[in-house]
């Protein structure tokens, strides 16, 4: 008899590893504290360097989901302490209430009748969402839920909804785990950009982050995939900020390993929609490595993209227009650039709270330990590819742990 | 299946259309009584399906979308058939006699399907749950040691003599977990050491392949050691050959060749390793060595992708250099260190003997036997001139399966190349030439009729939907790892040495029982093919994106179960109609196309109600694409009945021409992207249908009809927003045409 698996997070690494897992035989339950799976890379609009959806890949991972029996997962679900040793741990999870049960057949009654509007977070508060809302158009599970944060309890959903679905006094669980390995898969976060004072954030409405450029330009997102400054005007002309907090020793002394891709794969929702838009890439370094560098080479082909290496010193507004300068710091080289609408490719953060039983580095990042397995981000910062690759080499050492 | 249950949920506004009417198609055309729910996916609508399903062999349900409470109406082994009345009804449509008829059809679609559906039996062989792991440097290592760790015992194979790669050439190495911050004492030979001692690790040096046959949990391996043959079977392979240097002869104008202090980086690692970091023209002391960065790599002339580890290597070597108190200089384009890497870099540059610029190279000159280096556009804007003792070319990591004949479909010897995505058609000139290319430097000599060894993509590396299903070559249970999939340092190939080798393993247990893996795991039904019809055309046999066909002389299949994904493109192949799956036949689909009710052919001349259109839709993007424009109020048009299908490449023409001569007026096959940035989960089958749908014009044509009626459209699961559009415009263009002649025949 084997032993439980369990995985920490949903997103593109928890899933790999969850699933990979469960088709090889073994028991697995996932904790996903959002009311959903796909995590970050559900929000993305592309990947590069193919340009394809996310949401292509996440349907066929929540199609094996829905067929391998061995797999459980809880959304809303967090870790609270990890006791025990290889092959043997025991984890308390914390079960906040989603308010609405199985019974939910995504009708949306509840949705027309809610008469809160509330930031949506999944859209950075780009979009308003309603207190009892779907968490995106592809959810998984494919259920509503409400929004503590927002609800005022008003009750006109549980009187809508014809499937008793709705439960506004559903309590906070508490469940006990046995597992014998844990698979960290706990992600990341976009680094704080309001702390990046220098490069306007926060105070001039149109610098905004890589994170928000994905969700302006996904037919899903706010601008139902138009790419607009928050004026409502066209772009002319955009600068991506390359390393905005990354290898920066004040913010993340790391690289984020995916920011010059992103930028550079942004560069290209921006010409599909604008044939004439000036872009400028400020960067340090372009990090397009192994066969990344076809997509490069690709994008820096477009004779209106210019690449500018220097490091970004600050971002103002003169005249209603955004203008970027930048340093080299070797060559003290000063370039300047009046744009519409600045991008900050900010930085990938490990996502991980504090657990008791998980160690984590100097940067916040998961430690390998027997039995506790990082996978994906939380291990450290990589691409979608790579993520998938160490989520499956993270099964690999789970099962040899699970296996009795 | 005889016992079919059918079963109507009311609920999400099912119950605006006319249920009585929807009882009636089950009832008068089918015989068989329907239940009605108001809400059949609560636990008591559950609770009954449960009940009559151990009475039943089929269920249909006709409810909301297949991709919606999925699990929940799934019960053991029955089939189950989903009409879907909600996305693909209620709310894409207003609700008019349109719609209603609509449902009808996608009910009539459903029953027949399930009436036609047989119950499948899995294949199950006594199969082995060995692995055999293909190349013994770091990577082949660590995959034997981390599947003898998981229980299953390993063949471990090696070219040379000795085990350990690459790396046992190496001095020493970087980091292989974080912190990334110092060079280390080499791994490899801990590594071989443990291998050694494994008892679950079976190991032949000095061995090649000189065949693998059969399929996944049967696969026979003939090695060669010595002349010797040693025949053994197993399961699941990884493929962990490694990579090869570029060839640096081709660099002569970085001086290679040219000028004897001008070293590759792994003719540096050997000179480390000996302890002589000499110069090499007169073996004297060596103060100043240059590394030239992408010597070769990111360009067109030579190896056009960048090779990942050379920056770091290059820093790594910078640290030998200091080690024997000379200077390092690294010339480079982009510093790349990406994520923790970057702490290595920082540890670097805080060396004072470590100096680091972008810069290019503009030329190499020797002056009385010393090396002068010419930078130009460095960072400080200014040309630079280094003397070095050394100069040392990062060269790059060619995967070892570049140059290989891998599979039939890359000899351009054959006219033209078949496939788009296969970007680098060899250039082979002559039979001869094939024949020679044949010969070279096999991997795996698999015994399949497409070929030899693992398809690969541009560059050499396995074709795979590498970036989210990086593993998942087109061969079942077969996966490489390492710097054969891709250029990577040790760090990462031991991390994907691990996640290979878990692919492996879950293929054995897979096969073990019958079933298939990615992406329809689980699947335990399988093609058979009535070969008495065979026509021996070899359509299914070249198309099938898996190989898991082989030919006899003759030219016919012969089917390898265990190798098939279950994507059914030999099914859309078939001219004969003769390979069907047990639950997706040709009868099946044909007998649900048939299923729709086209209205009386005496209609008034461009009455719109009378046209009827087909959809193909691949299950995996545009069904989804669809549920989700109906789920955001998106309407399309009622005449269109959607069909969902596992692939395009799985749409027979015989679907076309049943549907044509029914008189339904045209049908539109909506499937993934394709080409060298494919996203069809089954490689090949949207850009199939796309060829097949080219020829099925012309056949239209000399039937005097028009060859839009029958059309191909690439879309991704997020252009839902387009999609509807998409059916209309189809539907207003047809409409104009006017309709099928061929109606009421």
């Amino acid at each position: 008899m084997a032993g439980e698996i369990l995985v920490i997070g949903g997103g593109i690494s928890g899933l790999t590893a969850a699933i990979e897992a469960a088709e090889t035989g073994y028991d697995v339950i996932l904790v996903e504290k959002n009311p959903y799976l796909g995590g970050r890379v559900s929000q993305l609009n592309k990947y590069f360097p193919k340009l394809c959806p996310p949401f292509c890949g996440l349907e066929i991972l929540f199609k094996r989901m829905k067929s391998t029996p061995k797999l459980k997962y809880f959304t809303n679900a967090e870790v609270q302490e990890i006791s025990g040793e290889p092959g043997n741990f025991t984890v308390k999870v914390k079960i906040r209430p989603r308010y609405v049960n199985e019974n939910c057949t995504a009708c949306g009654a509840c949705r027309e009748v809610c008469p809160v509007d509330a930031p949506d977070d999944y859209n950075f508060g780009m979009k308003n969402k309603k207190a009892i809302d779907l968490p995106n158009i592809m959810a998984m599970p494919f259920q509503y839920y409400i929004d503590d944060g927002y609800c005022n309890k008003c009750g006109e959903c549980v009187s809508a909804c014809r499937y008793n679905a709705i439960d506004l006094n559903e309590k906070e669980k508490e469940l006990t785990l046995n597992v014998s390995a844990i698979i960290v898969a706990t992600g990341w976060k976009p680094y704080d950009a309001t702390k990046l004072e220098n490069l306007g954030y926060g105070k001039y409405r149109n610098v905004i982050t890589n994170m928000q450029m994905e969700r302006l330009a996904s037919p899903n997102g706010p601008t139902g995939g138009i790419i607009k400054t928050m004026d409502g005007k066209p772009i002319e002309t955009i600068a991506f900020v390359q390393c905005a907090g990354s290898r920066d020793e004040n913010h993340l002394p790391y690289c984020s390993a995916i920011c010059c891709l992103a930028s550079l794969k942004q560069a290209t929702y921006v010409r599909e929609q604008y044939p004439d838009a000036k872009i400028y890439i400020f960067y340090i370094d372009i990090r397009a490595f192994g066969r990344y560098e076809d997509f490069f080479a690709k994008v820096k082909a477009d004779e209106k993209i210019e690449l500018i290496k220097g490091k970004v010193a600050k971002v103002e507004e003169v005249n209603g227009k955004l203008v970027v300068t930048a340093e080299d710091t070797l060559s003290g080289v000063k370039s300047k650039r009046e744009v519409d609408m600045v991008v900050l490719a900010t930085g990938m953060q490990p996502a991980i709270e504090p657990i008791p039983g998980i160690e984590l580095d100097e940067y916040g990042f998961v430690k390998a330990k027997p039995g506790i397995i990082p996978a994906g981000v939380a291990a450290m910062p990589v691409e979608v590819a790579s993520a998938n690759e160490s989520a499956t080499a993270a099964a690999l050492k789970a099962i040899q742990l699970a296996r009795r | 299946m005889e016992k079919v249950g059918v079963y109507i949920c009311t609920g999400c506004d099912i119950d605006r259309l006319d249920v009585e009417r929807l009882k009636n198609v089950a009832k008068e055309e089918f015989g068989i009584e329907p239940k009605v729910h108001p809400h059949l996916c609560s636990q008591q609508g559950v609770e009954m399906l449960k009940k009559d399903a151990s009475e039943l062999d089929a269920l249909v349900i006709a409810a909301c979308s297949p991709r919606v409470k999925t699990a929940l109406f799934t019960f053991d082994d029955k089939y189950v058939e989903r009409a879907n009345l909600r996305e693909g009804v209620v709310w894409s449509h207003e609700i008019d006699e349109h719609a209603q008829e609509l449902a009808e059809d996608y009910l009539r679609i459903a029953i027949t399907k399930a009436q036609k559906a047989m119950k499948p039996e899995p294949y199950i062989q006594e199969i082995s749950k060995d692995i055999l792991v293909v190349g013994g440097g770091v990577t082949g290592l660590t995959a034997a040691l981390e599947i003898a760790s998981a229980g299953y015992k390993a063949y471990l194979v090696e070219k040379e003599a000795e085990l350990g790669g690459w790396v046992a050439k190496y001095y020493k190495t970087l980091p292989i977990e974080p912190p990334y911050r110092r060079i280390e004492e080499n791994p490899v030979f801990r590594l071989v050491e443990e291998v050694k001692a494994n008892e679950n690790i079976e190991i032949y040096t000095s061995a090649h392949i000189d065949s693998i046959s059969g399929q996944p949990g049967m696969f026979d391996v003939v090695l060669d050691k010595d002349g010797e043959k040693i025949q053994f079977r197993v399961g699941g392979i990884v493929v962990a050959t490694g990579w090869k240097p570029y060839d640096a002869s081709a660099l002569e104008e970085l001086g290679y060749g040219k000028f004897a202090d001008v070293v590759t980086n792994l003719e540096f690692e050997e000179m480390a390793k000996g302890g002589k970091i000499v110069r090499k023209s007169d073996g004297g002391k060596v103060e100043n060595v240059v590394f030239i960065q992408c010597a070769g790599q990111r360009d067109l002339n030579h190896l056009p992708y960048c090779s990942s580890v050379c920056c770091l290597v290059s820093l790594k070597q910078a640290k030998y250099v200091r080690e024997i108190g000379g200077n390092a200089f690294i010339i480079y384009k982009d510093m790349r260190t990406p994520g923790l890497w970057e702490d290595f870099y920082k540890e670097m540059q805080q060396d004072v003997g470590i100096y680091l610029t972008k810069g290019e190279i503009r030329e190499i000159k020797e002056e009385n036997g010393k090396l002068t280096v010419f930078v130009t556009n460095t960072l400080l804007g200014e040309d630079i001139e280094i003397k070095a003792d050394l100069v040392v070319l990062a060269t790059g990591m060619v995967s070892t399966l570049k140059g290989l004949y891998t599979v039939k479909e890359e000899f351009p010897d054959e006219k033209a190349v078949p496939y788009k995505h296969i970007a680098e058609p060899h250039p082979v000139k002559s039979e001869e030439d094939v024949e020679i290319i044949k010969r070279a430097g096999h991997i795996l000599n698999l015994s399949y009729r497409q070929g030899p060894e693992l398809p690969t993509l541009k560059y050499g590396f396995p074709d795979s939907n590498y970036i989210c299903f990086p593993y998942e070559s087109r061969r079942l249970g077969i996966y490489a790892a390492g710097a054969v999939r891709a250029p990577m340092e040790i760090a990462s190939c031991i991390e994907d040495a691990r996640g290979a080798a878990l692919k492996a393993i879950q293929a054995v247990e897979l096969v073990a029982e019958g079933k298939t893996t990615f992406p329809r795991t689980g699947d335990i039904d399988f093609p058979n093919f009535f070969l008495q019809r065979c026509t021996q055309c070899k359509r299914c046999t070249e198309e099938c994106p898996f190989g898991a066909l082989d030919e006899d002389e003759r030219g016919t299949p012969m089917p390898n179960p265990l190798r098939c994904r279950r994507c059914g493109i030999c099914f859309g192949a078939c001219p004969e109609r003769i390979i069907s799956f047990k639950t997706y036949s040709i009868d099946q689909m044909a007998s649900a196309i048939k299923s729709i009710h086209v209205p009386d052919p005496n209609w008034e001349e461009g009455a719109e109600e009378k046209f009827r259109f087909i959809v193909f839709a691949c299950e995996n993007d545009a069904l989804p694409a669809l549920d989700m424009a109906a789920l955001n109020g998106k309407k399309w048009s009622p005449l269109a009945r959607v069909i969902p299908v596992r692939c395009l490449g799985s749409v027979n023409t015989v679907f076309i021409a049943d549907a044509l001569s029914k008189g339904i007026d045209g049908i539109l096959l909506i499937g993934c992207k394709y080409g060298e940035d494919y996203q069809c989960h089954f490689i090949r089958g949207s850009e199939l249908a796309n060829r097949r749908m080219e020829n099925v014009g012309e056949t239209l044509q000399r039937l005097m009809l028009e060859k839009e009626r029958v059309q191909v459209v690439e879309v991704s699961i997020n252009e839902w927003d387009k999609i509807p559009e998409i059916i209309n415009s189809f539907v207003n263009q047809i409409m104009e045409i006017g309709a099928n002649p061929y109606k009421g025949f």
